[in-house]
């Protein structure tokens, strides 16, 4: 893998926030707005994780590897603790618009009331 | 409610999704995965589930009481496991030199030996436990309510 | 009693995350167990926390090392950094600390029969220890990683608690409006952490602090957490949000969001006197503060009188009323590099800053709960509806007097001791502030006392022929607010030389944050 250049995950992740960015600003379907946050959470975890790749390491734990450079672990935790937060946010989320969509009838944030992404 | 055949499929399914679910957990401390993740899989296969059977038919057998209790245990084991070491100083690995996967690892290169860790793999199956319930109970409330029907979330 | 303080910050965070777990299996058998269980719970957090702070006061800077062989083995043998989680507490996390106890039992004694029509109270309750642990876990934290890690905790319970009564359609708009704005804030706030992560290789804010740079990274990072901090504060121009998320809470959980706004305000002083310090080109942030300051306190105070929605009102008057504390800080901090003035006026502000925090943690819920009591009694937020409730609601009445007269600055009261501290200190810095400052002031009475006018005053209203006292348990919450605010009227200088000057040292004196991790003698 060492053909690639190492900051390629970089300039990914931020694409990903970028066009996050751009969803969450411009975009008024609320589906949409999740789907951006879900982005910007992603972007922001490829980054993360890359910050702790090592080329040619291996994976983080204690016994059981072959000898040579081990990928950062603190990343990786920090990533995961991520992940396991945005799955909650993400589900909290979901679960509001229902209850929007079932009192307006829509998912167009122009249309209930005055929504700002 | 989808054709027999996926029905049965699913039935069978859903056992190798739980033992590999436990396996992610229980090896949480020495390969990766952990509480989270392997609760994160057997939840997959609930929904597996909730695809082939409907919502209300599988809000039959797992019941939000249940469920509620589920995840109240799992994370009150968390945090009887976390207090358990306030002898010493909250999270202390009290573990460490007895039995109980106790063992200190080896290091360098060597297979992993599943008895080290501490508290860290009975945590795990807490997280994992509460995971479990938490996703499910969140997953099935979500399908109840794109169904029509009215829950107490 | 020793052995209860040295653990005494872990136990203040984890008490009521082990409460938050035992409320639904105590709640399936009784409710008035788990109603007990939840007062108790939070009143001997309010006692450690007490003891926590005596014995800061004492002792100074409180560590925590969580997993260790001792709790103040920070960096253990063989390492050159701090690698463990540790709770970090000093005068100012304390004072944070005990605002957060006393709302949160306030709060939770409101919400007894605040909330008792409504389904599943089970989960309220756990929902809103979960804010107390996410609180507390932010002021306590000495960790950048966690204080993103217990914001997420306060911000996601904090939205299911505003979209809580899910029959009205608005309290679903405010709290997705409230679950956005927070998941960009902390995500923000992880991208921050990762780029001071990736140069220094720590995540301790007393280990980072020792050995930041200042470099171009450096200067991104603080603009991400400084946007993320005073975004979730709701700081003016990325304000829009707050009003429609808190207004449309339940009321006990409102006081309790304002709260964690107050904590959000803790971190970006935070990060900007601790972590970045001498370092940091002070002025410019601290200019920045006070603009921005300024415009929350305008337009906070001028789009508060427009409102009929007494919550919304109330809500733009908080915007306005954190104005005072960001320009009372916000010229400390500009001045921060300048030993000399620091001492002249700048440690005086920082002190009005902080006194404010005190001040306005204590009367703003007290107002957002009377609000919460006209809406319990009247089924209805518009004011322009209300009249002549002093008759029936005596004790709200007053109250509600109590609190406008401390928000509006009027001496002796509360709000006053701290307003001065601020006008005198920042009249040095620069006379526009103090003028400022006065004009906002005159303009919040003014529209308090509209309010006061249209809900309290006049002949009783037919349709209120029927309108009883609020219950005993949020008379009680109300109270115990009043007596917060009658206290620190009679002996202001007590709290003064006590709690807020050791809590604006603790933000000055950098050096002693950072020896008490790395372990360095001072």
């Amino acid at each position: 893998m060492e053909y690639i250049p190492l900051n390629f995950p970089f300039l990914a992740a931020a694409l990903l926030v970028g066009v996050s960015f751009y969803i969450i600003i411009f975009k008024k379907n609320l589906i949409k707005l999740i789907m951006g946050i879900a982005m910007l959470a992603a972007g922001v975890n490829l980054f993360l994780v890359s910050l702790g790749y090592r080329a040619g390491g291996t994976a983080p734990i204690y016994t059981d590897v072959p000898e040579g450079p081990m990928v950062l672990s603190v990343p990786q935790a920090l990533t995961l603790t991520s992940i396991v937060i945005n799955v909650a946010v993400l589900a909290l989320m979901l679960t509001m618009v229902i209850h929007i969509y079932r009192h307006t009838g829509s998912l167009d944030s122009e249309k209930s009331r005055k929504m700002k992404g | 409610m989808l054709s027999k055949i996926v029905r049965t499929v699913a039935n069978q399914l859903i056992l190798f999704i739980l033992i590999f679910g436990l396996y992610v957990i229980a090896h949480g401390h020495i390969t990766p995965g952990g509480g989270f993740q392997g609760g994160a899989i057997i939840v997959s296969g609930v929904i597996m589930l909730l695809v082939a059977f409907s919502s209300k038919e599988l809000k039959k057998s797992l019941r939000e009481r249940v469920l509620s209790i589920m995840e109240s245990t799992g994370a009150l084991i968390f945090a009887a496991l976390a207090f358990a070491g306030i002898g010493t100083v909250f999270f202390y690995n009290f573990l460490v030199g007895t039995p109980i996967f106790g063992r200190i690892p080896v290091p360098g290169p060597g297979p992993g030996d599943i008895w080290t860790g501490g508290v860290i793999p009975l945590m795990n199956f807490a997280v994992g436990l509460k995971v479990i319930a938490g996703l499910s109970a969140v997953v099935l409330a979500i399908a109840l309510f794109s169904s029509g029907e009215e829950v107490e979330e | 009693m020793d052995t209860l303080i040295t653990h005494s910050s872990i136990l203040i965070i984890a008490i009521p995350l082990v409460t938050a777990f035992l409320i639904p299996l105590v709640g399936m058998t009784s409710k008035k167990a788990r109603n007990a269980l939840v007062i108790v719970s939070l009143a001997f957090v309010a006692f450690l926390v007490f003891a926590l702070a005596k014995d800061i006061a004492i002792n100074g800077i409180h560590i925590y090392t969580l997993g260790a062989t001792s709790p103040d083995l920070t960096t253990p043998t063989g390492f050159m950094a701090p690698v463990r989680i540790i709770l970090e507490v000093d005068g100012m996390s304390i004072l944070m600390g005990i605002i957060w106890s006393i709302v949160s039992l306030a709060a939770a004694i409101f919400s007894f029969s605040h909330i008792a029509s409504e389904t599943g109270q089970n989960r309220f309750y756990t929902l809103l220890l979960l804010m107390v642990t996410g609180g507390f876990g932010m002021m306590f934290t000495g960790d950048l990683f966690n204080l993103f890690v217990f914001l997420e905790i306060a911000s996601i319970s904090g939205a299911a608690l505003i979209a809580f009564r899910t029959k009205f359609a608005d309290t679903q708009e405010g709290g997705f409006k409230y679950i956005v704005v927070s998941a960009i804030a902390s995500l923000m706030v992880l991208f921050a952490i990762g780029l001071l992560y990736a140069q220094y290789n720590s995540l301790n804010i007393g280990a980072l602090a020792q050995v930041i740079q200042y470099t171009t990274p450096d200067k991104i990072a603080l603009a991400l957490l400084l946007i993320a901090f005073t975004m979730k504060a709701g700081m003016v121009p990325l304000h829009l949000w707050f009003p429609d998320a808190y207004s449309v809470a339940p009321a006990s959980i409102t006081g309790m969001l304002v709260i964690t706004s107050h904590a959000c305000m803790y971190a970006a002083f935070r990060v900007c006197f601790t972590l970045y310090g001498g370092m940091l080109g002070t002025s410019v942030v601290g200019w920045i503060l006070i603009i921005f300051g300024l415009l929350s306190m305008f337009v906070g105070v001028t789009m508060a009188v427009f409102q009929k929605d007494v919550m919304r009102f109330m809500s733009y008057h908080a915007i306005s009323q954190l104005g005072y504390m960001w320009v009372g800080v916000g010229v400390g901090l500009a001045v921060l590099g300048n030993p000399a003035l620091l001492a002249t006026y700048g440690r005086d502000a920082i002190s009005g800053g902080i006194f404010h925090i005190l001040n306005h943690a204590m009367y703003k819920p007290l107002l957002f709960f009377t609000g919460g009591a006209l809406f319990y009694c009247t089924g209805t937020r518009d004011l322009t509806k209300m009249g002549g409730l002093a008759h029936k609601m005596k004790w709200t009445t007053i109250l509600y007097i109590i609190g406008t007269l401390s928000i509006s600055g009027i001496p002796p009261l509360n709000g006053f001791s701290s307003k001065i501290l601020i006008y005198e200190s920042v009249y040095q810095f620069h006379p526009i502030l103090t003028i400022t400052g006065i004009i906002v002031s005159i303009l919040t009475l003014a529209s308090f006392t509209k309010a006061f006018h249209s809900a309290f005053m006049g002949a009783e209203l037919p349709e209120y022929k029927e309108v009883k006292e609020v219950p005993r348990s949020m008379i009680i919450a109300m109270v115990i607010l009043a007596a917060g605010i009658i206290f620190i009227t009679l002996f202001p200088a007590l709290i003064v030389n006590w709690i807020i000057n050791p809590a604006a040292d603790a933000l000055i004196n950098q050096g002693a944050y950072i020896n008490a991790v790395t372990g360095a003698t001072p």
